[in-house]
């Protein structure tokens, strides 16, 4: 079974934001508007958030750095679910089972990186909106966690596709939407596992780091940049 | 068997044969908040959690914080009453039922918080049909029903032979008593089996009580959030549930004592003793609360350091600084004090005290660490709505309600150990005394 991970580029990234949309408009996430979020209640799969970055010796620098799920392979949040509403599953994706989650928001609470959202809301679109969200994906109800799947609506659709042709799946049949969308191409999806992907190349180079992998939490999503790094704004 | 002969703790019975005025009045108005909290919960049903303050990254805030603080007021009195009852510890007569059924009424708002705090209570269930071990939580549920069901059967069988004199009493009300007193006429056989139950369920109810308040803290601890993620936290959570118990029993009895008038059976010297325990309990929560926050500051680990900045100088400092003289300055000084720990209002005051700053407490452990994610947000700060706030009086209205209630349905002080007392301990006393003494000159060793 592939790895599936992901490689962010940052000295490509141009925080263009081009993922987040991409994300919200993919997976059927209601826009917020300004009010609920000003109230903390945006729900956004993938969001930017500002770190200080910069080659050393130079001056410190703003870097936005995109913040999808991590799926990580020793997922803090999974164990303390206490319905196995969230668990690994079979391709190795974190995943959200939105019929069992009782809404107990212990794994958003135990998640280090902040990427769980809940439903305080029924989700609301705006008039013509609703009328295109799209069917791969459910609409989630009131009162349940959601998270980032890595779009693995799209894996299972590539997986047919390679099935219906006869052939096994290749790289780039599956490719998450913030990945197809961004404009930089600062952003590699690929199976972790295979020498040859992309993915596996760019996270074993020189400029490859992970999110507070001195947790433990081993995650699959792996940035790459120069110089300094880690210290928060 | 004859009628067992009440004497002078007939009165023991006077609130339940006499219902005043002051009862209707405060039952009414009791009542009246929990319609508010019914109402408010309403709104929460219709609208979900979008009505309380929570938000990302403070996904928890009040209910939680109500939740570990009444599990921790549960401590009261299972765990005090057993501990006191194995030590032979005669004062305890008198309080060991009030402070029983603190324990087991508190235990369902506990389990009520949770529900409060679910997005989808309508999926409750669900932690039974796909318990996942892993979670603490179920830890939780597991520990909290097995206390539950422990603590209502150790309140239950020092209530037995109580229901029988009841059952003699009030004709009336029979067919609750009789069925309640399981035939309990009062044979030695009879004494000596209940004797020995309620002596092996004190030894049992210990563990489990500790338990329940350790797995409490495990919620927490077990994840890598900071400040959360600490090893003490287990014993710091017992500690501080056996401290705000006891406290909540000294705040009881003065009103008992008060309502009914039972001066006589809560004496000064009660609440001096139980006040001396409050006094060790003062100094055990202030040092793990120091062992706490001074390891946390001696490692510097930026992403603790934030939330220990905000909570000693930052955004939290008021609430923290008050926790700190209601946990700590207020009882040390009201206990430590000969004059007033010996006097009801002295006690009184440092127990309040205690519940306030345990509170604070809770809450201090719950939202900071929330507040302050390791990876950077937007952050916003969280106030808890006035839904919340509702929910929260209407958990303490109906709690003090049911309490009430059970004070009118059985004697909230045991009037067959306060029998017993009378009539046995005083002779069992002096010879225990006696056997620890060298024997008199001429009189051989058994």
């Amino acid at each position: 079974m592939p790895r599936w991970g992901m490689v962010i580029d940052l000295d490509r990234c141009t925080a263009c934001q081009a993922c987040v949309v991409a994300c919200q408009v993919e997976n059927n996430v209601a826009p917020a508007g300004p009010e609920l979020a000003e109230r903390g209640r945006a729900i956004s799969w993938l969001r930017l958030v500002p770190f200080q970055g910069g080659e050393h010796g130079t001056r410190p620098e703003l870097r936005l750095v995109p913040l999808p799920c991590m799926h990580c392979e020793r997922p803090p949040c999974t164990r303390v679910c206490p319905v196995k509403a969230t668990l690994i599953d079979r391709e190795g994706l974190v995943a959200q089972v939105y019929p069992r989650c009782i809404g107990c928001r212990y794994c958003t609470t135990a998640c280090p990186y902040t990427v769980r959202h809940f439903n305080w809301d029924r989700p609301q679109w705006p008039r013509p909106m609703e009328d295109s969200l799209s069917p791969d994906v459910s609409v989630r109800p009131n009162g349940v966690v959601e998270k980032c799947t890595f779009c693995h609506h799209r894996l299972q659709r590539a997986r047919d596709q390679a099935r219906a042709e006869g052939r096994p799946l290749r790289e780039g049949d599956y490719v998450p939407a913030c990945v197809q969308t961004c404009p930089a191409e600062a952003m590699v999806f690929g199976d972790l596992d295979d020498p040859r992907s992309a993915v596996a190349r760019l996270s074993q180079g020189p400029r490859a780091f992970r999110l507070l992998e001195e947790l433990g939490t081993r995650p699959k999503v792996v940035y790459l940049s120069k110089g300094e790094w880690g210290g928060e704004v | 068997m004859e009628k067992f002969e009440l004497g002078e703790d007939a009165r023991l019975l006077r609130p339940i044969e006499r219902t005043g005025r002051a009862f209707w009045i405060s039952a009414a108005i009791l009542l009246s908040i929990v319609a508010w909290g019914v109402f408010a919960y309403l709104s929460q049903l219709r609208r979900g959690l979008s009505v309380t303050g929570l938000n990302v990254p403070v996904y928890w805030g009040l209910y939680i914080t109500n939740f570990v603080f009444f599990i921790g007021i549960s401590h009261a009195g299972t765990l005090i009453s057993a501990i006191l009852r194995l030590a032979h510890a005669e004062w305890r007569r008198s309080i060991t039922r009030s402070a029983e059924v603190i324990t087991v009424l508190v235990l369902f708002f506990g389990m009520g918080c949770v529900i409060l705090d679910l997005g989808r209570p309508d999926r409750v269930l669900h932690v039974l049909r796909h318990g996942n071990f892993t979670s603490p939580l179920l830890w939780d549920v597991t520990s909290i029903a097995t206390y539950l069901t422990a603590s209502t059967i150790y309140l239950y069988l020092p209530l037995i032979p109580d229901i029988a004199i009841l059952r003699d009493n009030f004709p009336g009300r029979k067919w609750l008593y009789r069925t309640l007193a399981l035939g309990w006429t009062g044979t030695s056989r009879q004494q000596r089996l209940l004797d020995r139950a309620i002596a092996a369920m004190a030894v049992i109810v210990i563990p489990i009580a500790i338990s329940v308040h350790t797995v409490v803290s495990w919620v927490f601890a077990m994840t890598v959030q900071p400040m959360w993620h600490s090893t003490i936290f287990g014993p710091y959570f017992v500690v501080g549930a056996i401290f705000s118990g006891i406290a909540a029993i000294l705040i009881a009895m003065a009103i008992i004592r008060k309502a009914y008038h039972l001066e006589a059976y809560l004496k000064p010297v009660h609440f001096n003793n139980l006040g001396l325990l409050l006094l060790v309990m003062t100094l055990l929560w202030f040092y793990f609360t120091f062992a706490e926050f001074l390891t946390t500051y001696y490692g510097g680990e930026p992403s603790h350091m934030v939330i220990f900045l905000s909570k000693t100088q930052g955004r939290f400092s008021p609430l923290f600084w008050t926790m700190i003289v209601t946990c700590f300055v207020v009882p040390f000084a009201m206990l430590a004090n000969n004059r007033t720990r010996g006097t009801v209002w002295g006690t009184v005051t440092a127990a309040v005290s205690v519940q306030i700053g345990m509170w604070l407490e809770r809450f201090l452990i719950v939202v900071p660490s929330l507040s302050n994610p390791r990876l950077p947000l937007t952050a916003a700060t969280y106030t808890p709505s006035w839904v919340e706030w509702s929910l929260m009086a209407a958990f303490v209205a109906a709690f003090i309600f049911l309490y009430a209630v059970f004070t009118k349905l059985f004697p909230i002080v045991s009037i067959w150990e306060i029998h017993e007392g009378r009539e046995r301990s005083l002779e069992e006393v002096s010879a225990r005394v006696q056997s620890y003494l060298p024997a008199p000159a001429g009189v051989e060793h058994e």
